[in-house]
């Protein structure tokens, strides 16, 4: 099982295109499958490591379009800290939350959009957020908003051997936030997750959910209410309004029951967690 | 292109070992343990859970369980046998004054995980340690010794840099 290590992005393209190989990103998911056996890499399959390519690993920020563009291989440790705490604040906070010092050490952001887990805690906040994903395979290089990309659990649209370059998104003037419910602080996966976004530019509000159906999900009809109810100019909006995009935020989730949560009680995570953020984006901007 | 079949070239704590007869996806942690002699890096969950496999990659704490042996030849990689030549034998010292070493199967992993943490915050507050060791189980000690310790090396290590 031959593991090529492409050390530039020509070259990584050279050796995915050519090997239909298994991309090894940070291995925060993919080795747990290979020590526990679920998944095996029969001899003849080649590994394609991510980790030496330095284009996957930039990232950059051009202040004019608003529009921030970051590597596919940039770890939830970069993504806590100074720029992106400041840049894309709801990202670092979901960063903040995935796994311990050592997972966000290893695990990346491209690693977290190609596994495409309904608990992947850094897509709610890329949906709010409206990302688009550059790839690279054999067919070139392509551009497809986040939405499109994800199209189940753990299912994606991405060819065999189409690597994720890197996710852009703008991050402008306004208000944006993750919050999530699992059974303690550290190390834990998911049990209901809420981005929200308050563009004040586009005067639009995006409210994205995550481990409450088969992909994260957009909470459309809560994000449209929310986009005409909330006073842009002051910058607030009623109790009420908050409570009514709680429960549409909530009634738009589709949990189900599994060995970590109910389906009820994830539905009353998102209420709660709606409720929590749009009372935090509201104090301030 | 590198391109690693079953052999490659791992730099252990400086020194370069060059290990043979790798299995598919064989990882980092196996490779220390069964092939380096450096039974130093324990395996406990093998999923990321426990943290008594942390090794730093690079300077970066990592668990080596998740990491593929072969994807990491060339970069530099220190152990716990690596932490206390590396002069951190302080913090092994903190842990025993402290009592934060009762069975002893977490304290490899620990000690790497707070000599990492201490790299990057030489005065952490109680929650920081907390934070920066999260990943890190015990079962014995209840964690508070272990903050104990790390905040002791801390303050030592302020006064006597």
């Amino acid at each position: 099982m031959p593991v090529l290590i492409p050390e530039n992005l020509a070259e990584l393209r050279e050796a995915a295109c050519s090997h239909d190989p298994v991309l090894l990103a940070g291995g925060t998911d993919l080795m747990v499958a290979l020590n526990h056996r679920s998944q095996r890499i029969e001899s003849d399959l080649t590994v394609v490591s991510l980790a030496q390519v330095p284009e996957l690993r930039s990232w950059s920020h051009d202040p004019t379009s608003g529009e921030l563009t970051i590597g596919s291989g940039i770890t939830w440790s970069q993504l806590e800290r100074a720029p992106f705490d400041a840049l894309a604040p709801a990202l670092a906070q979901a960063a903040r939350t995935v796994g311990s010092p050592q997972i966000r050490n290893a695990g990346t952001i491209g690693g977290n959009i190609a596994t495409a887990s309904p608990a992947g805690d850094g897509l709610p906040v890329l949906l709010a957020l409206d990302a688009t994903v550059d790839s690279v395979g054999s067919d070139g290089e392509r551009s497809t908003p986040l939405s499109e990309l994800l199209t189940g659990t753990k299912r994606t649209s991405l060819a065999p051997g189409e690597v994720i370059v890197a996710v852009r998104f703008k991050v402008d003037d306004g208000w944006q936030g993750y919050a999530k419910i699992g059974v303690r602080n550290a190390m834990v996966i998911s049990v209901a997750g809420v981005a929200l976004v308050l563009d004040g530019t586009a005067r639009r509000a995006r409210i994205a959910l995550g481990s409450v159906g088969p992909t994260v999900l957009l909470a459309g009809e809560a994000s449209a209410f929310l986009t005409s109810e909330f006073d842009w100019d002051a910058w607030t909006c009623s109790e009420a309004t908050i409570a009514t995009v709680a429960e549409m935020a909530a009634e738009e989730s589709r949990p189900i029951d599994d060995h970590r949560s109910t389906a009820e009680y994830r539905r009353h995570g998102v209420r709660v967690l709606t409720s929590r953020l749009l009372k935090r984006g509201r104090e301030r901007r | 292109m590198k391109r690693v079949e079953t052999e490659c070239t791992l730099t252990v704590n400086g020194v370069d070992h060059a290990v043979s007869g790798l299995h598919p996806g064989e990882s980092l942690l196996d490779t220390l343990r069964e092939r380096c002699g450096l039974r130093g890096s324990k395996g406990a969950c093998e999923e990321g859970e426990c943290g008594s496999c942390t090794v730093l990659v690079d300077g970066e704490a990592v668990c080596s369980c998740l990491t593929m042996a072969a994807a990491v030849s060339g970069r530099s990689i220190v152990t716990v046998e690596g932490i206390g030549e590396a002069g951190a034998a302080d913090l092994q010292d903190a842990f025993l004054r402290a009592g934060a070493v009762q069975c002893g199967f977490c304290t490899p992993g620990l000690i790497v995980a707070a000599d990492a943490l201490l790299t990057r915050n030489s005065s952490p507050s109680v929650d920081e340690v907390r934070e920066g060791l999260a990943g890190n189980l015990c079962r014995c000690t209840g964690y508070g010794r272990i903050v104990e310790a790390v905040l002791d090396t801390a303050s030592q290590r302020r006064e006597q840099p």
